[in-house]
């Protein structure tokens, strides 16, 4: 039985196949771990290079001048939370608005086939185009970079983002749910909100977060929109420090203390982005186990 | 008298109520009709940025064009002292990096995406997968900096000589591969470009892929094949619509990448046949420029290479969600 067997699949052609899979089946592995090795060779670069910058100065002093020592990242830290709250509050409702008009209305219209289009080409469309867009229609008019201009650009980027996984996520709502909500009498607009939304708010959450961890990082809208400011400024109407432009200015230039603090800068950019990330999956697996 | 006190009540009371019930479903009408409008608004609004983008590049980018014709497109010179403007290099550049980046990032996406689908353990699925969506995940700006201090003397002290010695050596791919060994230029520009739109092709891929019916691959399993046959043979040709798409939405995000470019791209305004030397695209002119620049000309000459990046990243992307929305229609017709 054995030896028949043996017999049967030791040919030139069986073993040509087998190796062409082996051969395979190696790459792949390979390709994951290339992009494993990637990942991790980014993470210890910022964490060797980053820890050591990370201490109370550089929470709680501003920006140093050139050539002088010490210093932290105060105002960036701070102009980089106004934005992106700013931007945030301006993008979540307009997505979530958005968002339910293509479930709830729009269904399969040809007006809501070309909303989704559009967003899902906005998801991936190059950010510094979104900059150019806000500094012709803001900037070039008030003639001032400014923080609002920088978290209209940043809530551009992130309403695509809060728009796509709104209108996915209420898709997912069995029609059963709305039927029974409509046989209690209740108004379209009451079922849209608190049934069908309110079903699948973990999922719309998470959509927020993905946005929010997206934005925070956005480099190339800021770049002249926002500006930078070397001094603390808490007016959104003024140049407006930000962490990814600080690290970008700090990081080019000649100061060995600026390109410390642009590493701590990017440690903690990269760790608070990630973290999000990590979070609004866990958020996600968390409302599909209830659900 | 008394029999009649209670009637007007009574007709009080009916007509309170014939009168209310209309009123609370007009009102719940009125509200409806409200947040179908407020709702459908945002929607447009949404639409309405896309042209406003358009639209404002289109006027940015008006002088430049008046100035120099559609030839803006094929100029060489970029020379903000001598107000002479043209497109070529930096869209050169652009092109270049990107199809570079594809070039590395297809294979290696397959592979990953061949691997969650296929070989991993299921335990290992999510853990894997979630890495891999981290790494697009890491702000751009972090791949620059990276690529600058750490990638690109790495690159130059050990991949570049090994290149020279051996791909530089042969007749007309060699001329790719000559000049200085600075570790910045086109070709890390295409590497780091490459593992930014990894994740991004990876995970198309793989969704494609779990696309592919259960039984197709069995029948194929059944049939003798080995599991790389089944990939190569059935998962493949069914899912190449969607695997396609995947690398146009690849291209398109790599076609627009700026800050890691900037980082390591050398950001000079020529052209060269070597790979190793420093180039510019129109995303890096744009961050490097922009702020900095003269109003009239340089401005404007600036918003037409912007408008040129929107329209050529708005094609891709669009050819690519085209081709995705092809593949879920097969597969909903099933």
């Amino acid at each position: 039985m054995s030896t028949t067997a043996i017999l049967k699949f030791d040919n030139p052609i069986y073993r040509a196949r087998l190796l062409k899979h082996r051969i395979g089946i190696t790459l792949s592995v390979a390709a994951m771990l290339t992009g494993l090795i990637f990942l991790f060779w980014i993470l210890t670069v910022l964490v060797i290079n980053g820890f050591g910058a990370l201490d109370l100065d550089f929470f709680t002093n501003t920006t140093p001048a050139p050539g002088s020592e010490g210093g932290g990242l105060l105002n960036p830290i701070v102009g980089s939370l106004m934005m992106v709250g700013t931007a945030t509050l301006i993008s979540t409702p307009i997505g979530i608005f958005a968002g339910i008009y293509l479930a709830e209305y729009g269904e399969e219209s040809r007006f809501a086939q070309i909303t989704r289009f559009v967003t899902d080409v906005m998801l991936s469309a190059p950010s510094i185009v979104i900059g150019l867009f806000i500094y012709a229609i803001y900037v070039a008019n008030v003639r001032h970079f400014s923080g609002w201009a920088g978290s209209f650009a940043i809530a551009l980027i992130a309403i695509p983002v809060v728009v796509r996984t709104t209108d996915n996520m209420l898709v997912l709502v069995p029609s059963s749910l709305r039927e029974a909500a409509f046989a209690l009498g209740a108004p379209r607009w009451k079922v849209a909100t608190m049934v069908r939304l309110r079903a699948v708010k973990a999922g719309v959450l998470t959509g927020v977060l993905l946005a929010v961890a997206r934005i925070s990082g956005e480099t190339a809208p800021l770049l002249f929109t926002a500006l930078n400011n070397q001094f603390f400024s808490a007016d959104m109407n003024t140049p407006l420090a930000n962490l990814p432009v600080v690290i970008f200015q700090f990081a080019m230039s000649p100061y060995d203390n600026w390109r410390e603090l642009a590493w701590g800068g990017a440690l903690l950019i990269t760790f608070s982005v990630l973290g999000l990330n990590i979070l609004s999956r866990l958020i996600a697996a968390a409302g599909q186990k209830k659900g | 008298m008394s029999a009649q006190q209670p009637q007007p009540g009574e007709s009080v009371a009916s007509e309170a109520h014939a009168k209310g019930m209309p009123s609370a479903t007009s009102s719940a009408k009125w509200q409806d009709f409200l947040f179908h409008k407020v709702t459908f608004s945002f929607a447009l609004l949404v639409l309405l940025f896309l042209v406003g983008i358009m639209v404002s590049l289109v006027i940015g980018a008006w002088p430049a064009f008046e100035k120099f014709g559609p030839g803006f497109v094929t100029r060489i010179e970029w020379d903000p002292v001598n107000s002479e403007y043209g497109a070529l290099i930096a869209i050169a550049g652009t092109l270049v990096t990107s199809f570079l980046a594809l070039l590395l990032a297809f294979p290696v996406s397959f592979g990953i995406a061949l691997f969650l689908t296929e070989i991993c353990p299921v335990w290992l699925k999510r853990p894997l997968g979630t890495a891999v969506e981290l790494l697009a995940g890491v702000p751009s700006i972090i791949y620059g900096m990276w690529g600058l201090f750490v990638f690109a003397p790495f690159f130059a002290d050990l991949v570049q000589p090994l290149l020279q010695a051996t791909l530089g050596q042969i007749p007309v791919i060699g001329e790719l591969f000559q000049g200085p060994m600075m570790g910045i230029g086109m070709l890390s520009a295409g590497i780091i470009l490459a593992v930014m739109i990894i994740p991004f092709i990876a995970s198309v891929m793989r969704d494609v892929f779990e696309t592919c019916p259960a039984v197709l691959k069995e029948s194929a399993y059944a049939l003798g094949c080995t599991r790389w046959e089944v990939v190569r043979k059935i998962v493949l040709p069914y899912t190449r619509v969607g695997v396609f798409g995947g690398v146009m939405l690849g291209l398109g995000r790599a076609l627009g990448e700026t800050m890691a470019i900037t980082f390591v791209i050398g950001n000079a305004h020529k052209l060269s046949w070597s790979l190793f030397s420093a180039g510019n695209s129109i995303a890096s002119t744009l961050a490097n420029e922009f702020a900095e620049a003269e109003a009239g000309l340089h401005i404007s000459s600036l918003f037409a290479l912007g408008l040129i990046l929107f329209v050529i990243t708005f094609i891709v992307l669009a050819a690519a969600k085209f081709m995705l929305l092809q593949m879920g229609k097969a597969e909903g017709g099933k």
